[in-house]
């Protein structure tokens, strides 16, 4: 599938979003990534978000705060997202594996610090978030109503070039 | 400037580095489970590429839901079982051989001191009891690590924790582990590896060393680490006996993944553990730890002992010696899931198994089952189990239930009284 990365975003404004939260473990016995798309963010603890909600739907970026993707080794938590059309989570932080995880696949998992993920959220106030991510320039934009900021973030070269190369598998195959 | 352990593995094991920092690294151990790997299978498959880099390095166990409870879990199962017969893979569990993996793969020796081993499966880091460096990966680097036996790390930088004094009557590797993640946070060990030194692991045998390393994930950690030692050799002797003349030799040659005392570290944590009383996690984080004292009386409905954390024969013997010649109360039921087959045959031969049946115990086979609200012991909406696991997240053990984690003999208390009860209080 090929990856779009920035988009409309969805805040999802708390520390520590687990992967049983992303994808509760009873749909681990699903074999294709397809089968798990009803189900993305189905136990998430957050008061107002509704895992069936139109914002949910139409996005395609989630932004959220520390430590996200905790807990399991789950490839299915990017795997729901990647299916949802969501190929970018702006957080903190990551947890490692999930973080590895987005890159393995060939999205986008980027940090920003707390400040401007901050800023983010309070944009929400003047309407809808917009994302757009210049990868060769590793900046941020945010949209709404008339207003946009900017911010820039770094991308290690691994990571870059596991988006290029659509992966890891493609990248360790080609050299390994 | 001396070397971690951790150092001196990705030093001694690294094929490349295409980008600083990054290292690409051979992999001694692939683990392999039902749940993650048959994509990374169907993946190779489409790709073309259905081969294994090597069937002697990659074992393989059905574990999660075992034996199959649906056609689902049934099709995952015969995916590996399908897959690890058509490669030659000669260490393949199936149903009535089969243990939790982060159990039964040390148990067969196949974890030594200096290895690589990855898994699909954020608790691999258990393995790290052996000196070894083990991470969780997702199933992408599972599938390269089954296709071309490598996988990429961030330099790691280690995290130190000396633990000191002596613990406490009734106080066990449980309470410690929810102890230190209490105090490093969730994620205050990310990208770290979290190295278990001190006199304290020094008396700690295998299978306690195992329960520390195994939630070093749980404060975000890479691997959890402990050094080698005669204990370790001890544990190996049977698998290793062939390849060193005595265990003074084997032992000299495992030191030398020893962290150097010159090393240098991320950071250093001292932790006396002699106040340190039973610990039980509350809310929906594994760093909301409380003492068992300040939680006891909270009513539980089900009562879990077993997973990769706590389901050893000295995990089962610590809840025995309380259970033994007592009965859990009407309120509760109790589950005891031996984490594999040896466990179980040894826990039946010294009676343990008795001992839980008498007390009201429902036995499981060996498998993970519960602990992740697959199968085996499910909450439903509202319930709150007392268990020996791992996580407490929402919603972990069942949609809508909570879950207090505790150590076997915590466990075992508060099945007796039927509410969360600290072990000295009986």
């Amino acid at each position: 599938m090929e990856k779009k990365f920035g988009g409309s975003a969805i805040f999802l404004d708390r520390s520590d979003i687990n992967t049983d939260e992303i994808i509760p473990a009873k749909y681990l016995t699903e074999v294709t990534k397809e089968a798990l798309t009803p189900y993305i963010l189905e136990d998430l603890k957050l008061e107002g978000f509704d895992p069936k909600g139109e914002k949910l739907k139409n996005a395609t970026v989630v932004v959220s705060r520390e430590n996200f993707g905790c807990g399991s080794s789950r490839e299915h938590a990017p795997w729901v997202f990647e299916v949802n059309n969501v190929h970018t989570v702006i957080a903190e932080s990551f947890a490692r594996i999930f973080r590895q995880n987005m890159f393995n696949g060939g999205m986008l998992a980027i940090e920003l610090p707390k400040g401007d993920i901050d800023q983010m959220i309070a944009l929400q106030q003047q309407g809808d978030v917009e994302i757009g991510i210049d990868l060769d320039g590793q900046s941020v934009t945010a949209k709404a109503g008339g207003e946009k900021k900017q911010f820039s973030f770094e991308i290690s070269p691994f990571d870059r070039a596991l988006i290029d190369a659509g992966g890891w598998v493609e990248f360790a195959d080609a050299r390994y | 400037m001396g070397k971690t352990l951790a150092v001196k593995i990705f030093d001694s094991h690294l094929r490349d580095e295409p980008f600083p920092g990054t290292k690409i690294l051979d992999l001694d151990r692939v683990l392999c489970h039902e749940i993650t790997t048959p994509v990374a299978i169907a993946d190779l498959v489409w790709r073309g590429k259905d081969r294994v880099f090597d069937q002697n390095k990659l074992k393989v166990v059905i574990d999660h839901v075992t034996p199959s409870k649906d056609t689902k879990t049934a099709t995952q199962a015969k995916m590996l079982r399908d897959w690890a017969r058509r490669h030659e893979i000669p260490d393949f569990f199936d149903v009535g051989r089969n243990g939790v993996c982060h159990a039964i793969f040390p148990e067969k020796g196949y974890i030594r001191p200096g290895y690589t081993v990855i898994m699909g499966d954020s608790h691999t880091c258990t393995h790290g009891a052996f000196g070894a460096f083990a991470a969780g990966v997702g199933t992408t680097d599972l599938e390269v690590g089954i296709l071309k036996g490598v996988c990429a790390f961030r330099e790691p930088e280690t995290i130190r924790i000396n633990l000191n004094g002596t613990l406490s009557e009734g106080v066990y590797a449980k309470d410690v582990i929810l102890h230190v993640i209490a105090t490093l946070g969730v994620n205050g060990a990310t990208d770290r590896v979290v190295e278990f030194r001190g006199a304290v692991v020094d008396g700690m045998s295998m299978e306690a060393r195992m329960t520390l390393c195994n939630m070093a994930v749980e404060a975000g950690g890479t691997s959890g680490v402990c050094m080698p030692d005669m204990k370790t050799v001890d544990y190996l002797w049977d698998f290793i006996k062939g390849e060193f003349a005595d265990k003074d030799a084997a032992l000299a040659d495992y030191r030398q993944w020893v962290s150097d005392d010159d090393a240098v570290y991320a950071s250093t944590l001292d932790i006396d553990v002699s106040t340190l009383d039973a610990q039980v996690t509350f809310g929906f984080k594994p760093d909301c730890v409380k003492s068992v004292k300040e939680m006891q009386g909270t009513p539980v409905d089900q009562i879990y002992i077993g997973s990769c954390t706590n389901g050893r024969l000295e995990d089962l013997r610590q809840a025995a010696e309380l259970l033994k010649g007592k009965q859990i109360a009407g309120s509760v039921r109790g589950i005891v899931s031996p984490a594999t087959p040896k466990v179980f045959q040894d826990a039946l031969a010294e009676g343990i198994i008795q001992i839980f049946m008498d007390a009201g115990f429902c036995v499981t086979n060996p498998t993970c089952g519960a602990c992740l609200g697959m199968s085996n012991g499910v909450l439903a909406e509202g319930e709150v189990a007392a268990s020996t696991t791992n996580r407490n997240f929402n919603g972990r053990m069942g949609k809508g239930g909570m879950v207090h984690l505790m150590s076997p003999a915590s466990a075992a208390a508060t099945a007796i009284t039927g509410v969360i009860t600290d072990a000295g209080s009986l």
